[in-house]
């Protein structure tokens, strides 16, 4: 078996992990990044639409452009890419990673590992819908690497359930290559994607978006035929009963949700029950000494942007350990209080530099302000929306604060401003 | 005049625009960076959108090269640009950022492309 030693290995080619790379590369240490697919780039191959880079850039890119520009950094730098490579086995003990691709089996021994993983769509069977199981149920990223990579419609007539980022994209994107898309229902009694994508993706095309409704019946043997929605109370999330309504469609896409993806290292690093991902300090080092992580397998992230710069931070973190052969220790952990859902990252490093806080809000807020301390710093911010991530730059100032504080803990605390 | 209520779609920030319409004026409030009355202000009197979308590739290493409009054209075209690209192919290699369709529908506006697409070496 073919066994290789690296400076740094970074497993998945998606937005972070090329930043990760490069940033490896560019300090430079060895640089091996693995991709199971034939080329790299992630979902951002598929995502041919606009929005992408204005943060990082400070312009508009398609997905395919902000992709390229990482490529072409990856092949400056040196960045030693291996695609269809499949990782079978992350061993913690032995430091080794072992990869399976058409030239058989070969084990990488990296001095740190960065995984940047990503996400999955959540799957139609963990809707728990009743009914037949016909073909012409797909997810949207599924439908959206029919339509935009291979050339294929999924079918004619679709109704979206899930109002997520993806799923908006499709309505637009299927309506375009001449499908009929009769609706999005989504659960909640408000929209899961951005307010831009309600506006420039449904109500450009006239497609109906029915808050509070959900799918509760797919109909069809051997291709759907039809499904039932009902209306659901905006609090209680009940069903309504008598609400009942049946469309005929042949195409089901749904775009519910995205679920970090770390089957590789969950047995042996922590993960956040409320992030869903792995738990990652301000250095974006897992719990694990050697291993890193970035990017959506962390939690879910609304941008792009704020991927690569975590993956940018991973990358330069895990050089600085190869260099030095450690990393400063101490850390604070970061704590939620209660209208905070996903928060990034869960410790801040002491002797480290500065970084930014993401988090997401549990609810609508016209105006609210933002305390991190107690006692280090407040901000005031403008409509709080739970789809939308907010970004606090944790500054060296507010680090210099915080070591003469000497907090045991960093509260984040959201509260409205009436 | 007219109030209006407009989503800004110039970054994902997305923000709350009221519009007042007098004639050819329009006042936006809400808009946290001056996008937002740029947008109000085409949005009302002239909307236009930057459109993606793919044409059909012969001799490149997948079907597709993903384009889109070097400016934003007017949202009434945006069906026979569709229609435009529907009916062309166009040979590998193809670089990004290169010009596919020059002047579209006489905006003035070019199609471009935004990926690259290797040629596919022979016999595969």
């Amino acid at each position: 078996m073919k066994e290789m030693t690296t400076d740094t290995l970074v497993i998945g080619g998606g937005a972070a992990g090329m930043a990760a790379a490069v940033e490896c590369a560019e300090r430079g240490c060895r640089t091996i990044l693995v991709e199971r697919e034939e080329y790299i780039g992630g979902v951002l191959n598929q995502c041919i639409h606009n929005g992408f880079g204005l943060h990082v850039f400070k312009e508009e890119l398609t997905g395919p452009e902000y992709a390229q520009l990482f490529k072409s950094q990856i092949r400056q730098k040196g960045v030693e890419t291996r695609s269809d490579l499949f990782v079978v086995k992350v061993d913690a003990k032995r430091r080794e990673v072992v990869t399976m691709g058409k030239n058989g089996c070969a084990i990488y021994r990296p001095q740190a590992l960065i995984m940047t993983t990503g996400a999955r769509e959540r799957p139609f069977n963990s809707l728990r819908i009743p009914g037949t199981r016909p073909a012409g149920i797909y997810t949207a990223g599924v439908a959206q690497r029919f339509v935009n990579l291979h050339n294929r419609l999924p079918g004619e007539r679709a109704f979206v359930l899930g109002s997520g980022d993806i799923g908006l994209i499709m309505a637009r994107r299927l309506t375009l290559e001449g499908m009929t898309v009769l609706g999005v229902a989504e659960l909640m009694p408000h929209p899961g994607g951005l307010a831009r994508n309600i506006s420039q993706c449904l109500h450009d095309f006239n497609i109906p978006l029915y808050l509070s409704t959900s799918v509760v019946e797919v109909h069809g043997r051997e291709r759907l035929e039809g499904i039932t929605l009902a209306k659901f109370d905006p609090v209680t999330l009940q069903r309504l009963p008598g609400t009942e309504e049946t469309v005929a469609c042949d195409t089901l896409i749904l775009s519910v949700g995205l679920l970090p993806q770390n089957e590789l290292i969950e047995s042996f690093v922590e993960t956040d029950p409320v992030n869903r991902g792995v738990k990652v300090d301000s250095f974006m080092r897992t719990t694990h000494p050697w291993v890193f992580a970035a990017g959506n397998n962390v939690g879910v992230y609304d941008l792009v942007d704020f991927v690569t710069l975590d993956g940018k931070i991973a990358g330069q973190s895990a050089a600085k350990m190869v260099h030095d052969g450690f990393l400063p220790e101490k850390r604070v952990p970061l704590a939620r209080t209660e209208n905070i859902s996903t928060l990034i990252p869960s410790l801040c490093c002491l002797e480290g530099n500065p970084f930014t806080i993401y988090f997401r809000s549990k609810k609508t807020m016209k105006k609210a302000r933002i305390s991190i301390g107690p006692g280090l710093f407040e901000t005031i911010r403008m409509g709080i929306k739970p789809s939308e991530m907010v970004d606090i730059p944790f500054t060296v100032k507010h680090m210099e604060k915080l070591k003469q504080l000497g907090l045991s803990k960093i509260e984040v605390s959201l509260k409205e401003v009436l | 005049m007219e109030n209006r209520t407009l989503t800004c779609i110039s970054c994902p920030l997305g923000c709350d625009l009221e519009a007042e319409v007098v004639g050819d004026t329009v006042t936006v409030t809400g808009n946290r960076c001056d996008k937002g009355v740029a947008y109000a202000k085409a949005e009302i009197l002239n909307p236009q959108r930057v459109v993606t979308s793919n044409i059909l590739v012969e001799g490149g290493i997948c079907p597709l090269v993903s384009v889109k409009t070097s400016a934003p054209i007017p949202k009434g075209l945006i069906g026979n640009m569709i229609q435009e690209l529907k009916n062309m192919k166009i040979r590998a290699p193809i670089r990004i950022g290169q010009i596919l369709i020059r002047n579209l529908l006489g905006t003035g506006i070019d199609v471009i492309a935004t990926r690259e697409v290797e040629t596919c070496p022979a016999g595969e």
